[in-house]
């Protein structure tokens, strides 16, 4: 038997599993608040003692943990055109497990300085221009952050012909030089980037984040907790030279606040007479939609669905489910808890985020007519072909109707241009384990993926609908 | 540190055309001829074109159009790149760009008055552009 421990500091909930990686099973899952203002080790102690309670006295051989308490990872980025290095740098960000509060695109203005210094971000990624292109923009901004003197980190991967140049603008502030996230046009480099953000997430904003007495307990690393979450779905997805993955796969983890969606495939254009526009995808992308969450972002859910279609879906009079809406927002705490009302009413709510952020993920197709025919044009990543969903939230785990709330992440006739999966296998993450098993598969990865294809419940294959 | 002594053209074909070859041909020549060459493929928009060219500060953008609604898809393009703050980027459009047998000194004039620094007529072999494209951005025989 070899125990190890694996901490997930959330914004609300310390969440502990504990493996036994030699019989490659979960010995037991708590959680308690987490208290980060305090002294984080409360929080966890308190955890550990009810994990003691469920299955007697433990000890454990290794400990690793990952975090999204106070805030989680948040960052601030500006580039020079937003499609352009302005996406590469938020996508860049995203995938490195942060959330990001601003993105900013050509030159700062004094008042985005003004809202730079109000939100305190937790690292600064500063980017624009091609190798060898432009370099007036990243010129200037690094002038601007230079002005108002950022107690912040600011990692600066633009254009490598003036790395130098805002080095020595940035002087004396903490900064670090990675390689341009766009070198080339329409060819992404997000990967340095990113390793360094991880790198500085575990070196410095661990400390200021309170954690750092918990960190003595730790045998290695910490990192983000989307960033645990998106390696878990990289090894479920590709597998291990001694065990296979499930393949291509699109994770959706709906929570209160916010809704964030993964996917891990290539999703370039199928056919011929296809045209890609736009940059090239990364092929594990993480996008997080910030107004949509099923309590904090309830009002986002209406918005992007309309009144008619939560109805529709719940089965509920505008006027009841309005009022419904009223005490959900009130009483964010609310669960079901079999009451029928409400429950159709997640139901609806849950089925609209899911449809909602999976389609701001995936790419989408238009028709195009020229002289030689039909022609297609794709923008972002076609996820057709992508057989596997995995979902996790907790109005997902806690409903009998998983599957029926998953098959909305399908692709859908009416809309054919959103190019979601035409059907899929059904997973679902009922004990919360994606982000313990991205830390887990760090040092052991057969174990984790074995795990996951264990723990995960196969709930239905999903076909598209006509809604 | 490197510093970039290429002249960076950006270039593809504008509108919904499709015409792959000409712009594979272009890309290699121009290559050859000692160009940096970001080539946006077919089906381009102005916007894309504009958006390249200031990510890679681009020294001319160079149009492709052989479906004969060139002049269509290249209207406000200059426009739109001073809006962008591209001011005098020297801009070249050439291929089959009008509908139908028109005196190519007429269609030049037109696309001269809507902002081209050159037009070429179909038929125009690289070498001639990139001649022209060495004229305009004042690399002739210097640059080499």
């Amino acid at each position: 038997m070899k125990n190890i421990l694996l901490i997930d500091f959330g914004s609300t909930y310390t969440k502990l599993t504990l493996v036994d990686v030699d019989a490659e099973e979960i010995r037991g899952t708590a959680q308690a608040f987490t208290t980060v203002e305090s002294d984080v080790n409360e929080g966890l102690n308190a955890g550990l003692k009810l994990l003691e309670q469920k299955i007697g006295s433990f000890t454990y051989e290794e400990c690793y943990a990952c975090s999204s308490a106070a805030g989680g990872l948040r960052m601030i980025t500006s580039g020079l055109v937003p499609e352009l290095t302005g996406e590469a740098a938020k996508l860049a960000s995203l995938g490195a497990g942060a959330k990001v509060i601003a993105i900013y695109a050509f030159q700062l203005t004094e008042d985005d300085l003004e809202e730079i210094a109000e939100a305190k971000p937790d690292i600064f990624l500063l980017v624009g221009g091609t190798d060898g292109g432009n370099t007036e923009c990243i010129l200037h901004n690094a002038r601007a952050l230079a002005s108002m003197k950022p107690a912040f980190p600011i990692v600066i991967a633009g254009n490598r012909t003036a790395a130098r140049q805002c080095e020595r603008i940035l002087e004396g502030c903490e900064i670090y030089v990675c390689p341009n996230v766009m070198p080339k046009f329409g060819a992404l480099n997000i990967e340095p980037t990113q390793k360094k953000i991880r790198e500085i997430f575990l070196e410095r904003i661990i400390l200021a984040k309170g954690l750092s007495r918990a960190a003595e307990l730790l045998s290695d690393i910490m990192m983000p907790t989307p960033a645990a979450v998106l390696q878990a779905m990289e090894l479920l997805s590709k597998g291990t030279a001694e065990e296979s993955g499930i393949g291509d796969l699109v994770a959706v983890d709906v929570g209160g606040a916010t809704t964030d969606v993964y996917s891990i495939a290539d999703g370039m254009p199928e056919q011929m007479n296809t045209v890609f526009k736009g940059l090239p995808e990364p092929y594990s992308k993480r996008t997080v939609e910030g107004d949509i969450g099923m309590r904090y972002s309830i009002q986002g859910i209406i918005d992007a669905a309309g009144k008619e279609k939560i109805c529709e879906l719940s089965g509920l009079s505008e006027e009841r489910m309005c009022a419904l809406v009223e005490e959900l927002k009130a009483n964010k705490e609310t669960v079901p808890q079999g009451d029928d009302e409400l429950e159709a009413l997640d139901f609806a709510l849950a089925s609209s985020a899911v449809k909602e952020a999976v389609a701001r993920h995936a790419g989408t197709i238009s028709e195009a007519y020229t002289m030689m025919g039909l022609t297609y044009v794709q923008e972002g990543k076609n996820l057709t072909r992508v057989k596997q969903i995995v979902v996790t939230g907790g109005s997902l785990i806690h409903t009998k109707r998983t599957e029926a709330i998953a098959s909305h992440a399908l692709f859908s006739p009416s809309e054919a241009s959103s190019l979601r999966p035409r059907e899929a296998n059904v997973w679902v993450d009922r004990t919360y384990i994606l982000a313990a098993m991205g830390l887990l598969s760090s040092h052991y990865p057969d174990v984790a993926l074995r795990i996951m294809k264990k723990e995960l419940e196969y709930h239905g294959h999903s076909q598209q609908t006509l809604n | 540190m490197e510093t970039r002594n290429k002249k960076v053209l950006v270039i593809g074909v504008i509108g919904a055309d499709v015409h792959a070859v000409g712009n594979k041909i272009l890309y290699h020549a121009f290559t050859q001829a000692g160009f940096e060459v970001v080539n946006l493929g077919v089906m381009v928009s102005q916007e894309e074109y504009i958006a390249a060219a200031i990510e890679s500060s681009a020294d001319a953008i160079v149009v492709s159009s052989l479906y004969g609604q060139g002049e269509l898809d290249c209207r406000g393009m200059r426009e739109k790149c001073d809006e962008a703050g591209l001011k005098g980027i020297p801009l070249v459009v050439g291929g089959n760009i009008v509908i139908g047998k028109q005196r190519f000194e007429e269609v030049e004039e037109r696309f001269k008055a809507m902002g081209f620094d050159r037009a070429f007529p179909p038929g125009t072999t690289p070498e001639t552009t990139i001649q022209a494209l060495r004229e305009l951005l004042g690399m002739d025989g210097t640059n080499e």
